[in-house]
Order: C-alpha cells, then sequence, then structure tokens
C-alpha cells in the first residue's frame, strides 16, 4: 500500500518536469520575445550554466570569409557576403540578397574560456560555442556534518 | 563601413497567409530572399534558405510555376534555453512563374553554404526564335 503513495508524488514531479519543458518551449520560440536585430546578421543566444552558444544565419558566406574575437567579455562577429559574378552581358530580374561586410558585438554576460571557443558552419548556419570561464562557474558547496 | 553594413537585412519575412491554405507544419514559414539573372542560354535563381541541405529541399515544377520548398526543423539545443532571439527558425516556400522558353527537362538545382542555386536552361527553339530588329 505505501508504494501507491510513494508513486504519486513521482508522477506529479514528472508532469510538473514536462510542463516546465513545454514551457521552455514556447518562451523559447513566440515571436514576442523576438527582439529586432541591430544589424546583420540576426543573433540568437543559448545559454546554460556552463557556457553559451550564439547561433547566426549567414547563407552565402565562405567560413573563410568569418571573423570571430572574443575580446574581455565581448564577442565581435565579422565577415563578408560576395556576391556571385556572373559572365558579362547578366541581366538581373531581380535583386533582394545583399552583399557586403558585416559587424556584429555582443556583450557576454559573463567570462569565457577564449581557448575554447569554438565555431561550426554547416548549411549556411554558424555556431559559436563559448564555454563559461571555469574561475567563473557556480560553485557548488558541500555541506558538511558538523560532527 | 556603416553604409556597406546598411545593405544587409537581417529581418527574414514570414509568409502570412498562403492562398487560403494553412500549412500542416507547426514552424514558421518564410520567403527566401531572391535574386533572378538571366544569362544568354539560361536563367538563374538564387535564394538564402540557410539551414537547409539537399535533404531538406523540395522543388517542383508544376504547369509552369517552380515551387521551392525548404524544412527547416528549429533547432532545440539539449540543455540550453534560448536566451535571447533576433531571428526564428522555419521552413521557406517561394513560387516562381516560368517562361515558355525554358527547357522543363534540364532544370537543374544546386545547394551550398545554405544558398539554393537553381539553373533554368533556355530551350533551343526559344535562343532561335529571337529576332534581331535592325535599322532601317
Amino acid at each position: 500500500m505505501w508504494r501507491r503513495y510513494y508513486r504519486v508524488p513521482t508522477m506529479w514531479r514528472e508532469l510538473e518536469r514536462m510542463q516546465r519543458e513545454m514551457n521552455r518551449w514556447f518562451e523559447a520560440y513566440s515571436p514576442e520575445r523576438l527582439h529586432r536585430a541591430p544589424g546583420y546578421p540576426a543573433l540568437n543566444v543559448w545559454s546554460n550554466e556552463e557556457g553559451l552558444v550564439v547561433t547566426a544565419e549567414v547563407p552565402g558566406v565562405k567560413p573563410e570569409d568569418i571573423d570571430i574575437n572574443v575580446i574581455g567579455q565581448t564577442l565581435t562577429l565579422s565577415g563578408e557576403r560576395r556576391p556571385d559574378r556572373p559572365s558579362d552581358g547578366v541581366r538581373y530580374h531581380r535583386q533582394e540578397r545583399f552583399f557586403g561586410k558585416f559587424t556584429r558585438s555582443l556583450e557576454l554576460p559573463f567570462p569565457v574560456n577564449v581557448d575554447k571557443v569554438e565555431a561550426t558552419f554547416v548549411n549556411g548556419v554558424l555556431n559559436i560555442s563559448l564555454p563559461r570561464a571555469e574561475e567563473d562557474k557556480p560553485k557548488k558547496i558541500t555541506v558538511k556534518s558538523a560532527a | 563601413m556603416s553604409d556597406q553594413e546598411s545593405t544587409l537585412e537581417a529581418h527574414k519575412e514570414e509568409i502570412t497567409s498562403m492562398e487560403d491554405t494553412e500549412r500542416t507544419r507547426e514552424c514558421p514559414c518564410f520567403i527566401p530572399r531572391a535574386d533572378i539573372y538571366e544569362l544568354e542560354d539560361r536563367m538563374v535563381i538564387v535564394a538564402d534558405v540557410p539551414g537547409a541541405d539537399e535533404h531538406s529541399i523540395d522543388v517542383t515544377l508544376e504547369k509552369n510555376v517552380l515551387t521551392i520548398n525548404a524544412y527547416v526543423d528549429p533547432p532545440l539545443k539539449e540543455g540550453y534555453t534560448l536566451a535571447y532571439a533576433e531571428y526564428e527558425v522555419g521552413d521557406y516556400q517561394r513560387s516562381f512563374r516560368l517562361s515558355e522558353e525554358i527547357d522543363r527537362q534540364r532544370i537543374e538545382a544546386q545547394v551550398k553554404d545554405g544558398v539554393l542555386r537553381l539553373f533554368l536552361p533556355k530551350a533551343a527553339e526559344a535562343r532561335q526564335r529571337k529576332i534581331n530588329v535592325k535599322a532601317g
């Protein structure tokens, strides 16, 4: 019989966990939370206690044309999107894609381990992973018994 | 620098309604920015579809209408929360009406670094049909 009472709170906990997870999901994608990008490219920032992941959509930019710098607590992303260079005699019917140099800076909420900053570029999407500096990570304090 | 920066647009245009049809996928859908240019022997459509690859892009031709569909699932990074967002991730859809002179059998598509390129060769007879106007 005790077993039944024991299981109920576990189930509630599980439901609460699911609820939190769903809220997190909705919050993450609700348009109210969308900020207007002050420049190109638009940035999204994912975070947890261990660090940040900054993502940006930069289609058509070559990886070698992207520069990522971390100075102090500022991340700077710069680069250039180069135009297609079709042969002479080309006639444009429509031109909506833009080209040129870009720079974005972002103030980081905590110091990062610069040596461990990594970036990947897949299908025009840039992912910059910025691990939090070891000395800045929240410390877990073990409670010792006084005995 | 500032004048160069102003040519790049960070904002994505979202499709609000698609001719009374509703979408079955629960993520936003965007109109990809596109360039269309014409060369002697072909037309080229270039569209920005960041996040899509060769497996997630459908290009269909129905009658005269060429439709691009790119499916991009919004990422959910395990163990992370989205702390700050300036852009949304979703699908792309756009249609173009082709002129009669395109050789439908030889259309080719290629995607690289989130940019889709469609090569639309002109039919041989269409190229011949062009009549030079001489000054009288």
